[in-house]
This record gives structure tokens, C-alpha cells and sequence, in this order.
């Protein structure tokens, strides 16, 4: 199987996507050239009418993806970092987050909001936020937060094919990183989790780049004689709670791992349900490992700090293991 | 040209503020290059003379807020290289102790407010300065630099309007350097002048040659004056360029991909800021040669041995993950 990056994946997703369906276009601040390589190359193959340079206006951009989803266009509307999807947010929440409803299932709103989320390149608070759970909290969005170049090819395809507005979240962290991605057509639906690694003692539920910290954490707590289940979630909003309760069944621990800051974070929503719904199973509480309760700092040290860690992760399966 | 107005000590303060940011970013592009330095670095070189003339008419008490490409806006308005540099290392002795970087340094002692990189983020900001000032009777003056790009945000068009009709001191600097990103400034609006914006929100608008610190000077003197009587905001459109890379590192980054002619790039190029001034200084006598000469190799000296101290300072301590989050 072909080996690609992880930005050659979602390149290949949106341009098969494009040359699938002539509704569906690229807008955004140059995407022409591409500040992440994800988008170059487009342009030279679909033209000005399909790859759209647009000011530097987010929430004028993001507001005309939305218009021209109801009105028969599929837009992929790349707002660049996640942190400028908060110069968007009015109409990401307050329309494409409720149109559907509020107008009693009159239009639907098919587009995808893209953006990199999270940190790693020391670039200090104002592009460093992971920002998925501030719309894993809206009703009516799906959230994607992919950890290979496989489920992000496959999920970005199903994004742009799925008739609710979705936002598909890449990282930066993760960007050059390599992964198999065959050359025949593939989706992976939305709403399904993956097992990145088996176990039967702890669960350790996971997403985007806190997949690799939750498998550096099994692998040194296998040494220990800890045999860690790893789940990589793959998609945020609606999420596979089938497959982490299942898992919590089988091994009664329950550890969640979420590149956010820690109040309202994903990690909360999962460890409340597991909370909820698999209360008899559990073994041992459930533990939340995040972002410190901090803006992100700068210096690569504290950013580190900052972020969670596999050390963090050992500690808190420990804890469940106590 | 002659500048009659603008008295020799003026000119040569000038002329030290644009040296001084000319000197510090030629040795962060060299820093930067060796991979010394974390994150994103955008430099300021070829736009010295906008941030240097402004300052030059402002007091310290006088605020300024910035943007990611911050450096030259610091120095001018009189910040300390060393804790600069030490900022761009995410070093402990740093501006914010390591956890602002390039795109956020702030020095509230000198009135430098912070800058910002979220583009467009800093123009409400300053209306807010603006508004302080008005609120207490003080006569401060507010001044906010940011780019064509931001202009088309909508913070822009919302700052503009709101210090307008509020009457406030705030002077709002558009450094025109003809590019948001990769993208040139005539693909973004159907204008060739953004100070004809002001119109719209009952401001004056001023073209400014942005490579000429001496004529940036004398259009924000002009402005200050206004805005210290209560005449309310003005927006100065300084005509600039920049001479490297939207952040460093981008010939790499955009793996051969080009976006600006080089005929174009040499002739802005040619039509530099330092050269300029150091012409004026030169023919209208202001200082000897030996005294330029002099002035030139402290500044450099200075930045070596901030360069010097940022490496030999500590990482900020992890605990300090921890401080400065409440009051
Ligand atoms: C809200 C927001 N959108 C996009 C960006 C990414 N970005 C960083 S600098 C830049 C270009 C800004 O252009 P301009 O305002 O002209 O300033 P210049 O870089 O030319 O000094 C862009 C789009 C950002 N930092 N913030
Ligand atoms: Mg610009």
C-alpha cells in the first residue's frame, strides 16, 4: 500500500472529492498557494471558480460558505488556524450550528469548515488552541479530529459528502507524519471509533495527536505489565460511544486523553458518560488527562508542559489501577 | 527634500530608531536561519521608517498596540533589545518570560500594549486605550499599526466607526506593504488607497510615503495634535513594503512556489527606508560620518550582546506553566 503524509491524504481526499462533484469548491485566505500544503495544487487543476483566494475576512468567509450551502453548493471553507474560527464563530454558531431546525428542516446546510487545531510548533497562544470542544458543544455540527493519514482521507470524503455542516479539524503536529493510504476509493464513516491498539486492563480513549501519546503511554506500561486498550475516536461529534463502552465492559478502567483545556473539554464529555452509563463497571474512577488550566504559552518547554503528556497518561492509569 | 519642520535632534532620533530596528531584525533573520529560534518570526525590514516616524511624535505615556510583525513597533517605541531577544529565545529574562514569543511582545512600562496575532485583533484594543484616555481627561494618545490585510477584517471597519463616533484619540496606522500573506493587496480589495476609507466613517484619511520616516513623522505629528485637542481619530495609510518573507523560513515552506515578480521586488527593494534617511542625514550634515559610524557599531554591538544573554539565560521554569493566571 502507498505510503503517504498526512497533508498528501487530505490533499488527495479533496481533490477526488472535487473532480466527484462540481458543486463542491475551496475558499479561503490563500488556499491558491496553500499555507498548509494540504490545499496546493488545486488551483492548477480546478481553476478560479473552484479554488477561491478570498481577504483575509473570516467571518465573511465562513458566512458565504454557509449561504451558498443552502443554496445548492457543497463549500469547503478553510479558515486556516482553529483559533480564527473564533473570528467565525457568530456564524458558525448562531447559523450553519441551527439553520436546519430553526427553519423547521426547510434547507440543510452541506459544507465543511476546516482548520489545524492545536499546538506543537511553539507559536504561542493566538495559534496554538485546540478548539474542538467549543463545537463539540453546538447541536448541530459534527466535529472530525483524524490521528493518521487513512482516517484522514477517509473521513475529510465522507465530510464533504455528508449533508449537515461538519468540521473537519487537521494538526499541524501531525502534519508530516506517515500512514498507508491505499490508492482505490475508500470512506470511513463519520461517528466510528478505531482501536489503535487492544487490551484488557485500562481504556484510553483518545483523538487527533493524543492517539501517539496514549500508545507512547501503553507501550511503556505494557513493561509494566499493564495492558492498555487504545482508542482512537476519530470523530468528536457524534462520537462512538458503543465502542468505548464496550471497552469499559471489558477492562473497568476508564482513562480519557484530550489535547483541550480541561473544563468543558472533550475528555469531560466522555469520562460523564462513561460515568453515566457504565457506572457498574468501573473499577475505578474515571481521570481526565488535558491541557494545563492555562493559555498557551510559547516556549517550547512550557508548551510542553502545557500539553498532556505519556508521563501524565501513566500516572493517571496508575491512579485507576491504585 | 527639506524637512524644515522637523528639528535635527528629531532627525537623528529618527534615524537611530530605524537603525536599531534595521540592526536587530538582520541578526533574528540570521538567528532564525541557524534554527535558533522557536515558532513563527515575521520581520519588519523595509517598513522601519513607518513604526520609527510614528513613535518619534509620541510620548512614553502615549500607547501602541501591534501585530505579528511587532518587533520594529517595540523598538521604536524605545523597548529594551535584550529582553526582546531574550522574548524570541522563550527565555525566562524575556519581555513576558517566555510565553509570548515573536508575535506577542508587550512592554506596558513604555505604552506598548501588546502584540497581537490575530490579524485585525489589535484595533478595538487601541479604541479601548482611546476610550480610557477620554474617560479619564488624559491627553494620551492612542496609535494602532496593522496591515492592508487587516483591513479587510471586520474589526476594522467596526474600530473606525466606533472611535469616530465617539470622538477618540486614536490614530490608526495602515502599513500598506502591498501583501496579506501571499496574497497581494489588489486581489483583496478593489481600492488602491484604504485611507479613502476613512470617508465612510467621517475620518481623515492620509496617503503616506511609508518608506519616508521623516514625512510618516510629520503626517502623525499632524494627527496627535488632533487627537490631543479632541478632534477625534485619524487613519494614516503608510505605502510600504516589505523586503523578505511573510515569515521566515517561507522559501522552504512553499517549496519553490513564488508569488511577487522579482522586478518588483528589487525596485522596492532600491527605494529603502535607511538608505533614504541615511542620505538626508548625510547631505544636510546633521552628523559627521564618524558619528554615524559610531551610532551603527554600538547598536550592533548592543544586539550581539543581547543575542549573548539570550543564550546564556534559563528556560523558564515549568512551574512557571502555573503564574501569572490570577490576580
Ligand atoms: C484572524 C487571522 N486570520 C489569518 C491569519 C493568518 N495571517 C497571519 S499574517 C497574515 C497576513 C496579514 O496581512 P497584513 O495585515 O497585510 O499584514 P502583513 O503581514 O503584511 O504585515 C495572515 C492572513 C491570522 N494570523 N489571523
Ligand atoms: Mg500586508
Amino acid at each position: 500500500m502507498p505510503r503517504k503524509t498526512y497533508v498528501a491524504a487530505i490533499q488527495e481526499a479533496l481533490a477526488e472529492e472535487m473532480r466527484r462533484d462540481s458543486r463542491v469548491f475551496l475558499i479561503g485566505e490563500d488556499v491558491r498557494i496553500g499555507v498548509f500544503p494540504s490545499t496546493r495544487g488545486l488551483h492548477a487543476e480546478f481553476g478560479n471558480q473552484r479554488v477561491i483566494d478570498t481577504p483575509i475576512s473570516e467571518l465573511a468567509v465562513a458566512g458565504a460558505g454557509i449561504g451558498a450551502a443552502i443554496t445548492g453548493l457543497r463549500p469547503i471553507v478553510d479558515l486556516m488556524f482553529g483559533t480564527f474560527l473564533y473570528l467565525a464563530f457568530d456564524q458558525i454558531a448562531n447559523q450553519a450550528g441551527a439553520m436546519r431546525y430553526m427553519y423547521g428542516g426547510q434547507t440543510m446546510a452541506p459544507l465543511v469548515f476546516m482548520a489545524q487545531n492545536g499546538a506543537g510548533s511553539s507559536a504561542g497562544h493566538h495559534h496554538s488552541q485546540a478548539v474542538h470542544q467549543f463545537f463539540m458543544n453546538m447541536p448541530q455540527i459534527k466535529v472530525i479530529l483524524p490521528s493518521t493519514p487513512y482516517d484522514g482521507k477517509g473521513l475529510l470524503k465522507s465530510a464533504i459528502r455528508d449533508d449537515n455542516p461538519v468540521l473537519f479539524l487537521h494538526s499541524l503536529a501531525l502534519g508530516g507524519k506517515r500512514g498507508d493510504v491505499p490508492a482505490e476509493e475508500y470512506l470511513i464513516p463519520i461517528g466510528l471509533a478505531d482501536i489503535k491498539r487492544a487490551g484488557r486492563d485500562v481504556t484510553i480513549c483518545s483523538a487527533g495527536p493524543t492517539v501517539q501519546t496514549a500508545l507512547d503511554a501503553a507501550k511503556i506500561l505494557e513493561g509494566e505489565g499493564v495492558d492498555a486498550e487504545v482508542i482512537d475516536l476519530r470523530s468528536l461529534s457524534p462520537w462512538d460511544k458503543g465502542t468505548v463502552l464496550a471497552s469499559v465492559a471489558k477492562t473497568g478502567r476508564f482513562v480519557a486523553v484530550d489535547e483541550s483545556f480541561p473544563t468543558c473539554s472533550a475528555a469531560s464529555e466522555w469520562c460523564a458518560t462513561v460515568a453515566e452509563e457504565a457506572f457498574h463497571q468501573l473499577r475505578a474512577p474515571v481521570q481526565r488527562v488535558t491541557n494545563k488550566d492555562v493559555p498557551m504559552p510559547f516556549s517550547p518547554v512550557l508548551e510542553q508542559a502545557a500539553l498532556p503528556s505519556a508521563a501524565d497518561v501513566i500516572a493517571a492509569v496508575r491512579e485507576t489501577l491504585a | 527634500m527639506h524637512h524644515r519642520d522637523i528639528s535635527l535632534d528629531v532627525v537623528l532620533d529618527i534615524y537611530t530608531r530605524v537603525l536599531r530596528i534595521r540592526r536587530f531584525e538582520e541578526e533574528v533573520a540570521r538567528l532564525f536561519r541557524q534554527g535558533q529560534l522557536p515558532g513563527f518570526v515575521h520581520l519588519y525590514i523595509g517598513e522601519e521608517a513607518v513604526a520609527a516616524g510614528v513613535c518619534a511624535a509620541l510620548t512614553n505615556e502615549d500607547t501602541i498596540v501591534s501585530t505579528h510583525r511587532g518587533h520594529g513597533h517595540v523598538i521604536a517605541k524605545g523597548g529594551d533589545i535584550k529582553r526582546m531577544m531574550a522574548e524570541l529565545f522563550g527565555k525566562a529574562t524575556g519581555y513576558c518570560k517566555g510565553k509570548g514569543g515573536s508575535m506577542h511582545i508587550a512592554d506596558f512600562g513604555i505604552g506598548m500594549l501588546g502584540a497581537i496575532g490575530i490579524v485585525g485583533g489589535g484595533l478595538p484594543i487601541a479604541v479601548g486605550a482611546g476610550l480610557s484616555a477620554w474617560y479619564t481627561g488624559s491627553d494620551r494618545v492612542s496609535v494602532c499599526f496593522f496591515g492592508d490585510g487587516a483591513a479587510n477584517e471586520g474589526s476594522f471597519h467596526e474600530s473606525l466607526n466606533l472611535a469616530s463616533t465617539l470622538a477618540l484619540p486614536v490614530i490608526f496606522v495602515c502599513e500598506n506593504n502591498q501583501y496579506g500573506e501571499f496574497t497581494p493587496a489588489a486581489n483583496a480589495m478593489n481600492i488602491t488607497d484604504i485611507a479613502d476609507r476613512a470617508v465612510a466613517y467621517g475620518i481623515p484619511g492620509v496617503v503616506a510615503d511609508g518608506v519616508d520616516a521623516l514625512e510618516m513623522h510629520r503626517i502623525t505629528r499632524a494627527a496627535v495634535k488632533r487627537a490631543r485637542a479632541g478632534g477625534g481619530p485619524t487613519l494614516i495609510e503608510a505605502k510600504t513594503h516589505r523586503r523578505g518573507s511573510h515569515a521566515e523560513g517561507e522559501e522552504a515552506f512553499l517549496g519553490g512556489q513564488t508569488y511577487r515578480d522579482e522586478a518588483e521586488t528589487a525596485a522596492a527593494q532600491a527605494n529603502d527606508p535607511l538608505l533614504l534617511l541615511h542620505t538626508y542625514v548625510s547631505e544636510q550634515d546633521i552628523a559627521p560620518a564618524e558619528r554615524l559610524e559610531t551610532l551603527d557599531a554600538d547598536i550592533t554591538r548592543l544586539v550581539a550582546e543581547a543575542v549573548a544573554a539570550a543564550r546564556n539565560s534559563p528556560e523558564p521554569g515549568i512551574e512557571t506553566v502555573f503564574e501569572d493566571l490570577w490576580l
